[in-house]
C-alpha cells in the first residue's frame, strides 16, 4: 500500500493556477489509471485530469470552485493492488458514459434547423431523377447531396427532403458557410445560477435571473477590454471570390475524403493564403512591447472557435513550414481535439495571428477584436452567391466578405489594406496543383 | 343545378341530343319497347318513335356496321352494345371500317358506341369486361370514360356532336351508385381534357372510370396521415391529355396509375411510358400501377371482390409510394 499525492497540474507554461470545476471521484471511490479524477479550468481552457495511478481516493484537499496554485497537492490516492483489481471491472460502464459526455460539445446541425445533415456523406446512395434534377437547378453539389439525411426508404433522399434542404438553405439555416471543421453549429454555454448574495435583492426573481460568469467568460471579458484599450482597431473590408475553390472542392470532395479520411473545407485555403501573406508582410506577424516591435520568425495561426466552454483559439503551430495538405491535416487534428475536449495548453498558446470565422453562423461582415498580443485578426463571413460585375458582365459568384482588424499603433492603412488584398489574391488565384 | 345518378345523366344526354338534332338516333338490342337492359332508354321509344329508337337483331357486327353506314350518310347514330364484352363481335366493323373510312375516303363517321363496361356487379366473365385497351391501339377512334354524372352527360353530348367514331365506356357499376350535380342548362365536356378531381402535392393518381372513386376514397383516408394525394381523372383516353398528366407528374414526382382493366397491355403501361419519355427527370419514385390481375374475371362474388382493384389496394400502393 502506498500513498500517491496528486498536485494541481501545470496546463501551460504561462499558467500559475487552476480552478477545480468538478471532482469526478469522492473520498473512498476507487479509480483506475487514466480515469478522470477531476476537471480543471484555467483562463484558457477546461481540461479533464486523468488519474496517474489506480487506487482509492483517500483525501481531497480542495473543494469545487477553489483556485489553487500549480503543484499544490490537491488529493491523495492510496494504491492497493488486491483491493483495486477486484473493483476494477464494474468501472468499465462508467468509462463508456464518460466518453459519451465528452462528445457533447458538438451539437448536430439539426438543433437549429429541421434539416438533418449526415455526419458522414453517403456516396453510392440512389438518387431519383427528380432529386438530381432539383440538385442541379438549385446548385447543390453531389458532395452536398450526399450529406442530406433522407427520410425515404433505405435513407433515400426524397423530393421533400431535398426541397426542405433547399428551403432551409435559402433561409440561411444551412448556408454554405466557410465551414471549418472546427466550428460547432450551436453553442449552448451552461452557466451556473446564482441564488444568493447582494445582487439577488437588487434583481429579484422571477423578473431577473443571475448567472455566474465562468472562468473562461471572465477571462474573455478581461482580454477583450484590454485589447480594445491597448490597440487602436482599424478595419479594412473586401470581398473574396471563392467560386473557383468551391468548384474545386466539389469535384475533389469524395476523392479527398477517401484519401485523407476527413472532409475538405474552405478553412485550409484561407489559412494557407494567410500564411503566404504573412510571409510577404512580416510586420503583421508581430507584437508590441513598449516602443519595440517583436517580429516573429514563425507563424502560429489561431482559428477562433465558439465552443460550449466559450471562445477557444486552437493554433496551427509553425504553419510557415506546412504545405496546403499539412495545414488541412493540422486543422482537422485540432477540430478532433476540440470536439473530444482533448486540447492541451500547448494547442492553444503562442498564436501569432488569428482567424475569426463568424461565417459559420451565416453572418457576412464582422468587426473582430484583436487577440492580444497579436496585431491583426482576419474575420471571414459566410460564402454566399452574389451578382458580381466581371468584365462589364454580371456573373453569379460565391462571395465572402473578409474583414481585417489591425493595430494602428504599428500597422497603417496602407500595410493593412495591402495585406488583406494579398490574402484575397492568394485565395482567388490558388494554385490547385499544390493542393492535393 | 340538379342531382342525377350516373345513369340518369346518360339518359338525359341522349334525350336532349335527340331533341336538339333530328339526325341523332339510337340502335341496339332491346333498347326500344323494353327500354334497354339497364333501362337507359326507358320511354324513348314512346317519345321518339321506332324509327329513331331501333331494336336490332342480336348481332353487334350488324349494329356497328349499320351505325357506320348511317354516319357516312350524315346521320348521328348512337349504338348501344348491351354489355361491352359483346363489342368483340363488332370488332372488324369498328377497327376496319368506322376507324378508317375518314382516313381512306375523307367521309366523316360521326357515331357513338355506348359500352356498359366493368365488373363489380357479379356478372361473371362474359358480362364484366373493360375493353378499352383493345381500341386504345386503333388510330381513328376516340375513347372516353366518364366517372361522374357531370362528365357522363357532358362527354356524351360532346361525343354525339363530334365528327369522329367515339367509343363511350360507361361504368355499369356506377350507374345507380353515385349521384352528382349536373347543370340544368345545356353544357358539354371537352373531349381530350382530363380533370383534376382532387388537388394534391405528394402523389398523383392517374385514373379514369371506377378508379376515380377508389382513388378519391383512398386520398381522403390519407389526409389524416398528412399525405396529399392528387387525383387526375383522364375522362378521355384517346386523345389522352398529355399536358395534364405531365403537369401533375411535375408537381408531385410520384405516380400511381389505377384502372379496373387487367394489368398487362392495359393503358396504364402506355401512360407510364409517356411519363418516362417526357418527365423522367421529374420522377421521385418508380411509376406504380394498380389494375386487375391477368385472368378472366371470376363469377363467384368473393373471388370477384378479390380480383377487382379497390380502395384498400389503392391505399396500400399510395402508402408504399409515400414511404419510398
Amino acid at each position: 500500500m502506498a500513498k500517491i499525492e496528486i498536485p494541481m497540474p501545470q496546463l501551460g507554461e504561462s499558467l500559475t493556477e487552476g480552478t477545480i470545476i468538478k471532482w469526478n471521484k469522492k473520498v473512498g471511490d476507487t479509480i483506475k489509471k487514466d480515469e478522470t479524477l477531476l476537471e480543471i479550468s484555467t483562463d484558457k481552457v477546461d481540461s479533464e485530469i486523468p488519474s496517474s495511478t489506480s487506487g482509492v481516493v483517500s483525501k481531497i484537499y480542495f473543494e469545487e470552485g477553489k483556485t489553487v496554485p500549480i503543484k499544490t497537492i490537491i488529493a491523495e490516492i492510496e494504491t492497493d493492488a488486491s483491493n483495486v483489481s477486484q473493483k476494477d471491472i464494474p468501472q468499465k460502464k462508467e468509462e463508456v458514459k464518460q466518453v459519451e459526455t465528452k462528445i457533447e460539445i458538438e451539437k448536430p446541425i439539426s438543433v437549429s434547423s429541421p434539416v438533418q445533415k449526415l455526419e458522414k456523406p453517403q456516396p453510392g446512395r440512389f438518387y431519383s431523377p427528380l432529386v438530381l434534377n432539383i440538385a442541379r437547378t438549385e446548385n447543390i453539389s453531389m458532395s452536398e447531396l450526399e450529406q442530406i439525411a433522407g427520410t425515404g426508404e433505405n435513407g433515400r433522399v426524397s423530393k421533400k427532403d431535398i426541397l426542405a434542404y433547399v428551403e432551409a438553405k435559402k433561409h440561411g439555416k444551412v448556408s454554405s458557410t466557410i465551414s471549418s471543421s472546427l466550428s460547432t453549429q450551436k453553442i449552448e454555454t451552461t452557466l451556473k445560477h446564482v441564488d444568493s448574495g447582494e445582487l439577488i435583492k437588487k434583481y429579484p426573481q422571477p423578473q431577473y435571473e443571475i448567472l455566474q460568469m465562468s472562468n473562461v467568460l471572465q477571462k474573455m471579458a478581461e482580454h477583450m477590454v484590454k485589447s480594445v484599450q491597448t490597440s487602436p482597431h482599424v478595419q479594412a473590408i473586401h470581398t473574396c471570390d471563392f467560386t473557383e475553390i468551391a468548384k474545386f472542392r466539389e469535384i475533389n470532395a469524395i476523392e479527398f475524403e477517401k484519401q485523407e479520411g476527413f472532409k475538405l473545407t474552405f478553412m485550409p485555403f484561407i489559412a494557407n493564403a494567410i500564411v503566404q501573406a504573412l510571409k510577404e508582410f512580416p510586420i503583421v506577424n508581430s507584437s508590441v512591447e513598449g516602443d519595440k516591435i517583436i517580429l516573429k520568425k514563425f507563424i502560429n495561426l489561431g482559428i477562433a472557435v465558439a465552443s460550449e466552454q466559450g471562445l477557444i483559439v486552437p493554433v496551427i503551430k509553425n504553419a510557415e513550414e506546412k504545405n496546403f495538405l499539412g495545414i488541412a491535416r493540422n486543422i482537422n487534428d485540432l477540430a478532433l481535439k476540440t470536439r473530444t475536449k482533448k486540447l492541451q495548453m500547448s494547442d492553444i498558446e503562442n498564436g501569432t495571428f488569428t482567424i475569426s470565422n463568424y461565417g459559420v453562423f451565416g453572418n457576412i461582415i464582422g468587426m473582430p477584436i484583436i487577440n492580444q498580443p497579436q496585431v491583426a485578426i482576419l474575420g471571414t463571413g459566410a460564402i454566399k452567391k452574389q451578382p458580381v460585375v466581371i468584365n462589364d458582365a454580371i456573373a453569379i459568384r460565391s462571395i465572402s466578405y473578409f474583414t481585417l482588424s489591425f493595430d494602428h499603433r504599428i500597422i497603417d492603412g496602407a500595410i493593412g489594406g495591402q495585406f488583406l488584398m494579398s490574402v484575397i489574391r492568394n485565395i482567388e488565384n490558388f494554385n490547385f496543383k499544390n493542393a492535393i | 343545378m340538379k342531382t342525377l345518378t350516373y345513369i340518369e345523366a346518360i339518359s338525359e344526354a341522349l334525350w336532349e341530343e335527340m331533341e336538339r338534332d333530328k339526325n341523332v338516333f339510337l340502335l341496339g338490342e332491346d333498347i326500344g319497347k323494353y327500354g334497354g337492359a339497364f333501362k337507359v332508354t326507358k320511354g324513348f321509344h314512346e317519345h321518339f318513335g321506332e324509327e329513331r329508337v331501333i331494336d336490332t337483331v342480336l348481332a353487334e357486327n350488324a349494329i356497328i356496321g349499320a351505325a357506320t353506314g348511317a354516319a357516312m350518310m350524315g346521320m348521328r347514330p348512337i349504338a348501344e352494345i348491351q354489355f361491352a364484352d359483346f363489342v368483340s363481335n363488332g370488332f372488324n366493323q369498328l377497327v376496319n371500317n368506322s376507324a378508317k373510312i375518314f382516313w381512306r375516303c375523307n367521309i366523316p363517321v360521326p357515331m357513338v358506341v355506348r359500352l356498359p363496361s366493368g365488373g363489380g356487379i357479379h356478372g361473371g366473365p362474359y358480362h364484366s369486361i373493360n375493353p378499352e385497351a383493345w381500341f386504345f391501339h386503333i388510330p381513328g377512334l376516340k375513347l372516353v370514360a366518364p366517372s361522374t354524372p357531370y362528365d357522363a352527360k357532358g362527354l356524351l353530348k360532346s361525343a354525339i356532336r363530334d365528327n369522329n367514331p367515339i367509343l363511350y365506356f360507361e361504368s355499369k357499376f356506377l350507374y345507380r351508385r353515385i349521384k352528382g350535380e349536373v347543370p340544368t342548362n345545356d353544357y358539354t365536356v371537352e373531349i381530350g381534357k382530363a380533370d383534376i378531381k382532387r388537388n394534391g402535392n405528394d402523389i398523383s393518381i392517374i385514373t379514369y372510370g371506377t378508379g376515380v372513386h377508389w382513388s378519391l376514397e383512398a386520398a381522403k383516408i390519407l389526409e389524416e396521415e398528412n399525405i396529399d394525394v392528387e387525383v387526375l381523372d383522364l375522362r378521355s383516353l384517346i386523345p389522352i391529355d398529355k399536358e395534364a398528366i405531365f403537369s401533375s407528374v411535375k408537381k408531385t414526382g410520384k405516380i400511381l396509375i389505377v384502372h379496373e382493366d387487367t394489368l398487362t397491355g392495359g393503358i396504364g403501361g402506355e401512360i407510364a411510358a409517356l411519363i418516362s419519355d417526357n418527365c423522367f427527370e421529374f420522377l421521385d419514385a418508380p411509376i406504380k400501377r394498380i389494375a386487375s390481375p391477368d385472368t378472366p374475371i371470376p363469377f363467384a362474388p368473393t373471388l370477384e371482390d378479390h380480383f377487382l382493384p379497390n380502395t384498400k389496394k389503392v391505399l396500400s400502393a399510395l402508402k408504399s409510394l409515400a414511404k419510398y
